[in-house]
């Protein structure tokens, strides 16, 4: 028998949930809102909520001033390039664990695991030292390497846990009714492997566009994505919070949409598979 | 076919590694006379007893235990209140979900200046409407605002893996609980957190490895004033702002044993899961 539920209470959770919500999101909606005022309204006093002039010059002044499109270029460029990097070089280590799976196997996923333990910060010098060295400081192709790496454990682990779903039954059946290898794996194991795959790219995108560590330490104006983009609006000159605020909306409102049809793959992707 | 994976990940581990632990036994300023010889422990000992060494120890303990605090106690209350019958729920769940989204230099700049400015932040006016002082929120309440940043943005990742775990729970025992004459507060005690442990354990193991290295969030708001110098932050200027590589890889190499103390817990947890 379901739990009764009285209209009462549902509309109490209704309420008291749809509160806290944009709560939690206020300081995004204020942003978005923020960056259609002019600077005198962004700093009104009392501030003004709905009732502005509505403006898109700090979106124009942005890109003006700062270049914006270069810097979405080169997040794009980073993020994808390391994901999908990342996925070559996983898809087959996954691949092998999930399907050929050894002794070792688990000891192998949970070191891989242990090496995204590491401290960024412990290592920063001598990475700095080498990207001097190969003359890879501030290049794209050098963020995308070290992107990839970081995010390697989780590639490797989100792809061995959607692929252990797979049943190997239906590998057996396909090879009874006399499939080759190749076939086999063209067939039968690819069509069934994609959701997973085009889940854990996603995911591996949204961290790569927001990691803020490497980003900032390893680039300098070439290769600077959007993480440092921002922060270059650290030391303002003068009246600026419109278009700070635009400059943030631009460079959250991709990855916000992305986010969003995220959500479950989050869970996995980020406990490896110990919630379920 | 693991090969390409282990070997990318074994070396991203171990060359950088091995330099930090080569470099943290030498007297080495690049920008002052670079490699002057072996020194023995003495950047392991100088670390420790620098002045700021205890200060950064603190600071970092005070960030993440408030941050693990009000990310898991508010997180498992505004789980449980997703998971109740509503209007709106998957809406509810985007608005909660969207600041882990929002890159790290975005949000603590847009909090930095937009709400915590003690001239325009809309806390400020909050403050003044009713009737108090505004603070200097940076200079005065530096790790508070830090805590606050840093909780924003993790306690949807806190609220999302809870959410996930409560769906989990069977929910025929606990209306059996409640035909018993069971409390709500009896049966979160004795049901509900019994089964959300193994959760907020991973929770609180992931949040706090991540927490350990935050750097963006401090980078744009205090570069490190005011008493909000990590760990990590001390060693970042050591390395890169004061240009000491010996000093600062003798802190790496504590901060790399600090984060593999928590990361073994967490294994250990991922493990006993993969064998089911």
């Amino acid at each position: 028998m379901a739990r009764a539920v009285t209209f009462n209470r549902k509309t109490g959770n209704t309420i008291l949930a749809w509160s806290i919500g944009l709560l939690i999101f206020f300081p995004i909606l204020w942003t978005i809102l923020t960056s259609f005022k002019t600077e005198g309204q962004a700093i009104a006093d009392p501030p003004l909520f709905l009732m502005f002039d509505w403006t898109l010059e700090n979106y124009a002044i942005v890109q003006e001033r700062s270049d914006y499109l270069r810097f979405l270029t080169n997040s794009i460029i980073i993020a994808g390039g390391s994901t999908l990097l990342g996925i070559v070089v996983a898809v087959p280590a996954a691949w092998s664990m999930a399907f050929v799976p050894s002794k070792r196997t688990k000891d192998i996923l949970l070191w891989m695991l242990s090496t995204k333990m590491l401290p960024a910060v412990g290592v920063l010098y001598p990475i700095y030292l080498i990207f001097i060295e190969l003359g890879l400081l501030d290049t794209k192709i050098g963020l995308v390497v070290v992107l990839m790496l970081i995010n390697l454990p989780i590639i490797v682990w989100m792809l061995y846990t959607y692929f252990r779903e797979i049943p190997s039954e239906i590998l057996e059946a396909a090879r009874m009714d006399g499939a080759s290898l190749r076939s086999e794996i063209l067939y039968v194991l690819t069509p069934m492997a994609i959701p997973g795959i085009a889940s854990t790219i996603l995911l591996n995108f949204i961290l790569a566009w927001n990691e803020a560590f490497w980003t900032l330490n390893l680039t300098a104006a070439k290769a600077a994505p959007l993480t440092a983009f921002i922060a270059s609006y650290s030391s303002p000159e003068g009246l600026f919070y419109a278009k700070l605020s635009a400059a943030s909306t631009m460079a959250i409102a991709p990855i916000l949409i992305l986010g969003w049809f995220s959500q479950k793959q989050l869970v996995r992707g980020l406990t490896f598979g110990a919630v379920k | 076919m693991m090969a390409p994976a282990v070997m990318l990940l074994l070396g991203w581990m171990l060359v950088p590694l091995i330099m930090t632990l080569y470099f943290s036994f030498k007297k080495y300023l690049p920008l002052r006379g670079g490699d002057l010889g072996w020194v023995g422990f003495d950047n392991y000992v100088r670390f420790v007893s620098s002045s700021s060494f205890w200060p950064s120890v603190s600071t970092t303990l005070i960030i993440v235990g408030g941050v693990l605090a009000i990310t898991l106690i508010l997180g498992t209350l505004l789980a449980l209140l997703l998971d109740q019958p509503m209007w709106g729920q998957g809406m509810v769940r985007i608005l909660v979900i969207a600041p882990f989204f929002v890159m790290p230099t975005v949000s603590a700049l847009v909090w930095k200046n937009m709400f915590m400015d003690a001239n325009y932040g809309l806390l400020s006016y909050l403050w003044e409407f009713f009737g108090a002082e505004p603070v200097q929120w940076m200079s005065q309440a530096s790790l508070i605002s830090i805590i606050t940043i840093v909780s924003w943005q993790w306690l949807p990742f806190a609220t999302l893996i809870l959410l996930t775990a409560i769906q989990s729970l069977d929910h025929e025992q606990l209306e059996a609980s409640e035909m018993d004459g069971a409390t709500t507060l009896k049966r979160f005690w004795y049901i509900i957190l019994p089964h959300l442990s193994r959760a907020i354990t991973v929770v609180l193991l992931i949040q706090t490895i991540f927490l350990l290295s935050i750097f963006a969030e401090i980078f744009v708001t205090t570069a490190g004033a005011f008493g909000s110098k990590t760990l990590t932050y001390l060693i970042f200027q050591r390395v890169l702002e004061s240009q000491n590589v010996g000093l600062g890889s003798a802190g790496g190499v504590y901060a790399i044993i600090l984060a593999n103390i928590v990361a073994i817990f967490l294994m250990r947890i991922v493990g006993q899961n993969l064998d089911k």
